[in-house]
């Protein structure tokens, strides 16, 4: 298999993050005892997803000034892998949120530009399938993902710390450098980022295989036909 | 490639050890914590369902892995 060793790393990441996310020290903080653990898993599940969006970003802009459909491949499968962690973040968030703010979904502008968020890319994944030729699908989709991921990013980080919000670094509230994240959890919670990250690099890395082999057969079966009419 | 390697296995040694020396903090004892589950040892519990999930999708990433490289393979891409 293509390269092992990050996949391993990843692999030893995510289960050092399990067993301390349970075990290790937190601080103890009113209201959020222990579920102040969710950062390892929650916050650093946004974090990974934040990053694969703006590499699928990357390799968008890479597509449109290469032409090489290769990197539209991995824009698209890092897009499917972000957006399924955007998926996972906001489930795991409305879980927390309801133990710890009394509400699964509070009418909080981080959360309803979440959503939006989500539905973004949710509309890129439509918007791919409703062409048929593979250009001409790449390179409206890869404009789309840019226009995206900047609408995106000032929905999540910058319209929450403007207005009202329970979120913490937003609306008001002190940001993660205070009081809730020491270097207890700092240690867990680094290590947790990189896990989730190559986590999801490892899942649409085997996408892009996948989808390159059929991309490849179906190059081989449309020269077999064309061999066995001429 | 093979001293990033080296280097990364290291970094990753040592952060699997050093995860055992946990920093000593101010504790504020009049916040209910799950201590008591702690003290129990039933929090192993926990631990080994997560893992054991963990383990069981990962063991399944893995295959699935392989088995793309062995059509890799066959067609002979890159």
């Amino acid at each position: 298999m293509r390269k092992l060793w990050w996949k391993i790393v990843c692999i030893v990441l995510l289960f050092y993050v399990i067993v301390n996310g349970f075990m290790g020290t937190v601080p103890h903080l009113p209201i959020l005892n222990e579920s102040i653990r969710n950062t390892y898993f929650h916050v650093a599940l946004w974090l990974a997803m934040t990053l694969l969006l703006f590499t699928s970003m990357i390799f968008s802009v890479r597509y449109l000034n290469s032409g090489d459909i290769k990197h539209d491949d991995i824009a698209s499968e890092l897009a499917k892998s972000g957006l399924f962690y955007g998926i996972l973040g906001c489930l795991t968030g409305s879980l927390w949120a309801n133990f710890t703010w009394g509400d699964p979904w509070p009418n909080d502008p981080k959360l309803n530009g979440a959503a939006v968020g989500i539905l973004i890319y949710l509309a890129y994944i439509l918007l791919r399938s409703s062409f048929e030729d593979e250009q001409r699908r790449a390179r409206i989709a890869s404009v789309y993902n840019i226009f995206a991921f900047a609408v995106f990013v000032p929905l999540i980080y910058i319209l929450p710390r403007l207005t009202d919000s329970l979120h913490p670094g937003s609306g008001g509230n002190s940001t993660f450098g205070s009081y809730d994240m020491n270097n207890d959890l700092r240690m867990v919670f680094y290590p947790a980022i990189i896990g989730w990250i190559l986590m999801g690099l490892w899942l649409a890395e085997l996408r892009v295989r996948i989808k390159r082999i059929n991309r490849l057969k179906e190059e081989n079966f449309l020269e077999v036909q064309k061999s066995s009419r001429s | 490639m093979n001293t990033m390697k080296k280097v990364f296995s290291l970094l990753l040694s040592l952060l699997v050890i050093s995860g055992n020396s946990i920093a000593q903090t101010a504790v504020d004892s009049s916040v209910p914590m799950a201590d008591k589950l702690r003290e129990d040892g039933k929090i192993w519990v926990v631990v080994a369902v997560v893992a054991v999930v963990f383990a069981g999708i990962v063991i399944n990433m893995l295959r699935i892995d392989s088995k793309v490289s062995k059509i890799e393979k066959e067609l002979n891409i890159k």
